[in-house]
């Protein structure tokens, strides 16, 4: 089992390094890994994402892809990697306390 | 009369017509398939024809003789399906009841999704491999092409054989080499992922084979235009990637028609339940192959493991038991590696490519995650597998369900 310490806690982690359980989470732990992954201020417009990324997580049991994500949150492509650089879904699900949504392969 | 009507007379929907009609009575039901094209493509095939080892002569046949007789064949495009009325609308006019539905529609590339594709450069120094007219293309290109640089960009996830670029990239390498300007050809491969491919054992694999062959790597590239005046991709974060030669692999797409019918996601692919391949809206409907949304590979094996799983799943609803096959995922992919060798790669929903021997009865084992020669001639003979046994729905000598014998646990 892989934890990794956030605010002083030890706190249980999956396989590409999210956490594990959906209740560990809250917005001081999302501030802190947020900061982890490079990214100094979360803004209104980061939460719009973050919190849109958790509701879809647990309605239907995976994080939204890029694409999805434009589409229901109203966030343009460009804005949304303007606010999480390389990878929005893959960066706001590490925040949001969700797992990674899964890679169509 | 009983009507069971499928659309799609691809590798999914020409397996399941042959299926299905070996069990079905012809006084007691009515079988009709419908597609626009009376062509074949074995798509996997493309691959192949850039570095001129296929023509287009190797990759197709008629559709019509892959249909058992008895059935009824409609050539015309599917406008709409209204799952309210049980009933399937044709761009001519024609309506087509059903009792049970089964979607093949497939999936196709859409380059227009992205600024810049489809432009002035499209098709004379910007090509895909993923039709049969972007590979015909890229084969006369090749042919006169001095050197320069190449790249490899796949546009965005999800796309189908999600291992061919990869592939494409290595052939590359070999067909440079052999031509003798491997120096003058300096190629990238550009993708949206972490790494070089989606299951982290195989893309460590990957990647020291692209250091070996010395292809240039870079990951979480999402690809948002191309500057057609400056020859470069440029990511939706500001990255510029140069090219000479763009070999893109566009956002892929489920048809139209599903998004006509109010059925797809934001992609057009169909909600389905990843077990069972019953549509999550419609108990009536099913889906199987590219057409679905499932975290599964898009890939010609993989048809032929769902439709395994669709049959009998049908077959109970049909007689009104409980369905109980379950599809688990299963993949197997062969990965053409140049050099007259190749990987091969096992895998399911929960368990990633492992190392090992793979058992075939008769022919096997091959070697899993390894660059052997006898998996090169697996790939070659997946050709003759895939026109006599898989489009026929015959069992082919590999299981449905993935399984462990031969495979090394670390
Ligand atoms: C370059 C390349 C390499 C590949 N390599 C491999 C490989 O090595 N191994 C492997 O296993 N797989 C490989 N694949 C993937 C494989 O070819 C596909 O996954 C497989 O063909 C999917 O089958 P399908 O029936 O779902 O879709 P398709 O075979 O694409 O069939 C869909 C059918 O639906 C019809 N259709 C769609 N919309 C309409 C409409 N509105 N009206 C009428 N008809 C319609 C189309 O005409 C088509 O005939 C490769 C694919 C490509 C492009």
């Amino acid at each position: 089992m892989s934890t990794i310490e956030l605010l002083g806690r030890q706190i249980e982690v999956d396989s590409d390094g999210n956490l594990k359980n959906l209740n560990d989470w809250n917005e001081d732990i999302a501030s802190e890994i947020a900061s982890l992954e490079g990214i100094e201020q979360l803004t209104d417009r980061h939460w719009l994402v973050i919190n849109f990324m958790r509701k879809e997580f647990i309605e239907k049991g995976d994080g939204p892809t890029v694409r999805r994500l434009t589409k229901e949150s109203g966030i343009d492509t460009k804005e949304l990697y303007a606010l999480f650089p390389k990878g929005p879904a893959k960066k706001a699900a590490r925040i949001g306390g969700i797992p990674k949504p899964k890679g169509c392969i | 009369m009983k009507k069971l009507v499928i659309l799609g007379a691809g590798t999914a929907g020409t397996t399941m017509v042959n299926k299905f009609h070996r069990v079905m009575d012809p006084m007691d039901w009515e079988i009709t398939i419908v597609d626009h094209n009376e062509t074949h493509f074995y798509q996997p095939g493309f691959l192949f024809i850039p570095f001129g080892v296929y023509n287009e002569e190797d990759v197709i046949k008629p559709k019509r003789d892959f249909f058992p007789k008895g059935v009824n064949v409609v050539m015309e495009i599917i406008e709409k399906i209204v799952p309210a009325e049980n009933k399937v609308y044709l761009k001519d006019g024609t309506e087509l009841v059903y009792d049970y539905l089964i979607i093949a529609t497939g999936s196709d590339i859409a380059p227009e999704e992205t600024e810049g594709l489809k432009d002035k450069l499209w098709q004379k120094c910007i090509f895909d491999f993923y039709t049969i007219e972007g590979a015909m293309k890229l084969a006369e290109f090749f042919k006169t092409w001095e050197g320069g640089k190449l790249v490899i960009n796949i546009t965005e996830m999800p796309i189908k054989c999600p291992v061919a670029p990869l592939e494409f990239a290595f052939l590359a390498d070999w067909f440079f080499t052999k031509k003798g300007i491997r120096d003058k050809v300096d190629i990238h491969f550009v993708t949206p992922l972490s790494s070089a491919f989606t299951k982290e054992k195989c893309a460590e694999v990957m990647s020291d084979y692209l250091i070996e062959k010395n292809i240039k790597t870079t990951v979480d590239f999402s690809t948002g235009r191309v500057d057609n005046d400056n020859q470069k991709i440029i990511s939706w974060d500001d990255m510029e990637v140069p090219f000479d030669c763009l070999v893109t692999v566009p956002t892929n797409k489920g048809n139209d028609c599903i998004a006509r019918s109010g059925m797809g996601d934001e992609l057009n692919f169909v909600p389905t339940d990843k077990y069972t391949l019953r549509s999550k809206a419609h108990e009536n409907i099913f889906v199987i192959g590219d057409a679905t949304d499932l975290p599964s590979s898009k890939a010609g094996s993989v048809v032929h493991f769902q439709s395994e799983v669709l049959f009998e799943n049908l077959m109970s609803v049909i007689e009104g038991r409980e369905m109980k096959a379950r599809f688990d995922g299963h993949a197997n992919c062969f990965i053409e590696s140049g050099f007259g060798k190749a990987l091969l790669i096992d895998f399911n929903y929960e368990t990633e490519p492992l190392k090992g021997q793979y058992p075939v009865p008769l022919i096997g084992p091959f070697s899993l995650l390894q660059e052997t020669r006898m998996n090169h001639f697996g790939k070659l003979m997946f050709k003759w597998t895939y026109w006599n046994l898989l489009l026929k729905g015959r069992d082919i000598p590999v299981s449905n369900e993935m399984s462990m014998k031969g495979k090394i646990q670390e």
